[in-house]
């Protein structure tokens, strides 16, 4: 039983607790946390596609970019609602995936990476000669835009404060909402028929296909869903910024290098892993905040290690040493008979 | 005219691309290894021929033949030390690792160099061109483009003549029968990885002294290197050199339309490649 009831527990207790922040905590700190929410739905989709489907993408700040720029369009050209932009961010980002894959897909393991990673350089290239969003330069969203959306007055009324606050509260609790739907979606997709079907592809390939799993159809699934969750999270991330560029919105540094780092020190493949890395990520961060460049080569010689010495990385390791497997995405052996029953 | 000029700057660029790409190729070729710290490894040698030449007042050339044994060493010990260790069935392990490797270099060279974009000074030899009948054609390009063909020529030389060639090419295609034959596919590929880098440096110096570089300048030469790499073939070094060039003469015509558009003519001429030969032009070797 307990193995059913940890997972909402540690939501229950943990998710009350966040969601309070907002009315408790300063600004600088919602602001913090938002970003350490934004990497972990970023990470826990990364870790998605490279940990479970073996797709090591170094281009997904391709759907982060493009959610961005859909948001912006929607917001700016169009004068929606912010909310309504982040869903067409998302399904934007979807429906360019589809072609990035049948590109990409012809590609394998490192031959994938690359052929991500020039994916993405076209984005950025491509939507830098958008005169309409500001070219190279990047534009602003309009000032009353991101204040006036939908639910910013009712935020506003219940934790009082400036409409900028209420702004940075409202981006935060849905930043939040989406790493919980992350989450519960993929301890669901992969205890799932099909999340098992790609577990089974990841640890052996022949075996799979022999018991009729088709790799490529799963792959592809997981790589539109995954483009979906990074794309809406794209949009939210620049809801927040408040400025769009074409280098910021598909920075390789900040939405993939840091998401890569932070799902190796946490444990790739394994679904609490993102979460362990970014809490890792997030305190690294504010101890060497000061020094820059360190901090980064600090990271790097950290992945390097985690690969070298421990590669299941800090989860992976706690799993391999005490045994214990708080969330596991195995199911239980059938019971003596039930075998029967099924057929 | 306007044309073959473009097409002729377009070659030379692809020399310079596919100089970048053939210890890539040579790697990639032998291993199965993707370097993604390849381009900030190219910088690398680039801050270390102008370190050469500003502490022992030599010209970059002079400065370049220096840093050659140095980089084969660095090369030699990084794949002893570092990549020996990740290689394996799994992909993800090298590619993570060097994926760290570049950000650790990019940033060290930041904080050793600051962000400050430095050239090699090379001196008068930099404006000199040469008539090449209706059109004229710049000496470093031109030299470039030359040693581009000569290391390739060299590779390959090294690859089919030699007893070392053969060892690559028995460690790439069969591993454990390589063994079997007294070869030990580790120190094989040290000594790939040394000869890459060798390549590289190579690589530094031209970069250096045709255009500015600084410490954020890898990532976009490991770029152009894989894409010269993919498009001409696994294993193929000639394929690498024309992969080379096709992105060259892309990103030349790319610019003569639109500034802007240079880059971007690249990386289409890539996908387009790729969408309709999918193994590359020349593939040699099998994944």
């Amino acid at each position: 039983m307990t193995r059913k009831t940890l997972l909402p527990l540690i939501l229950l207790i943990a998710v009350p607790l966040l969601a309070a922040l907002p009315v408790i905590g300063s600004r600088a700190l919602v602001q913090d946390l938002f970003m350490v929410l934004c990497l972990l739905v970023l990470a826990l989709n990364w870790n998605l596609l490279a940990g479970f489907a073996g797709l090591v993408s170094v281009g997904q700040q391709a759907f982060v970019g493009i959610g961005a720029y859909a948001l912006y369009a929607c917001v700016i050209l169009w004068g929606m609602d912010p909310l309504a932009g982040l869903l067409i961010a998302g399904l934007v980002a979807m429906a360019l995936s589809a072609p990035v894959a049948f590109f990409a897909f012809r590609l394998h393991g490192a031959y994938f990476a690359i052929g991500t990673w020039v994916v993405a350089e076209i984005a950025r290239l491509c939507l830098g000669q958008w005169k309409a969003l500001g070219g190279g330069t990047g534009t602003s969203l309009p000032k009353g835009a991101a204040q006036e959306m939908w639910g910013a007055e009712t935020v506003r009324a219940l934790i009082g404060g400036s409409k900028a606050a209420a702004v940075d509260a409202l981006t935060y609790w849905l930043a939040l909402a989406l790493v919980v739907v992350m989450l519960v979606a993929s301890w669901a997709f992969l205890r799932s028929r099909m999340g098992l079907g790609l577990q089974a592809v990841r640890d052996n390939p022949v075996a799979a296909r022999a018991v009729g799993v088709d790799p490529t159809r799963l792959k592809a699934l997981v790589f539109l869903l995954t483009a979906f969750g990074t794309g809406i999270c794209g949009g939210l991330l620049f809801i927040q910024i408040g400025r769009i560029s074409p280098d910021a919105a598909f920075s390789l540094l900040d939405w993939t290098a840091f998401v890569i780092f932070i799902v190796v020190i946490g444990g790739i493949g394994t679904l609490p892993g993102p979460v362990i890395g970014v809490l890792v990520f997030y305190g690294l961060e504010r101890l060497l905040a000061d020094f820059g460049t360190v901090y980064l080569i600090v990271l790097g010689l950290i992945g390097i290690a985690i690969m070298l010495f421990a590669r299941r990385g800090l989860w992976g390791s706690f799993l391999l040493h005490t045994g214990i497997d708080p969330l596991p995405l195995s199911h239980a052996a059938p019971r003596a008979g039930s075998a029967n029953r099924s057929f | 005219m306007i044309w073959l000029d473009t097409l002729l700057q377009g070659l030379m660029l692809g020399g310079l691309y596919a100089l970048f790409a053939a210890g890539l190729s040579l790697v990639f070729g032998i291993m199965r290894l993707v370097n993604l710290a390849h381009g900030d490894l190219i910088v690398l040698g680039a801050y270390l021929i102008l370190g050469l030449c500003t502490a022992l007042g030599l010209h970059p050339f002079l400065a370049a033949v220096l840093a050659l044994p140095l980089m084969f060493g660095l090369g030699w010990l990084l794949q002893t030390a570092l990549l020996n260790r990740v290689l394996g069935e799994d992909i993800l392990p090298p590619l993570l690792v060097t994926f760290g490797l570049s950000v650790v270099i990019q940033n060290a060279l930041l904080m050793g160099f600051s962000a400050d974009s430095r050239k090699l000074p090379v001196g008068p030899i930099e404006a000199q061109s040469l008539p090449l009948g209706p059109v004229t054609v710049g000496v470093m390009p031109l030299l470039t483009f030359g040693s581009a063909i000569l290391v390739i020529w060299g590779l390959n030389q090294l690859f089919y003549r030699t007893a070392l060639g053969r060892a690559f090419r028995a460690t790439s295609d069969d591993p454990v029968t390589a063994q079997l034959m007294g070869i030990r596919p580790r120190s094989i590929f040290a000594i790939a990885t040394g000869i890459a880098l060798v390549v590289a440096t190579i690589a530094a110096l031209y970069l250096g002294a045709r255009a500015n570089f600084d410490p954020a300048a890898g990532p976009a030469r490991l770029l152009y290197a894989f894409e010269a790499v993919i498009i001409g073939g696994l294993g193929s070094l000639w394929g690498t050199l024309a992969g080379g060039l096709v992105i060259g003469v892309a990103q030349a015509f790319g610019a003569a339309l639109n500034p802007e558009w240079q880059i971007l003519a690249g990386h289409l001429a890539f996908v387009a490649v790729l969408l309709l030969r999918p193994r590359g032009l020349f593939p040699r070797a099998y994944d």
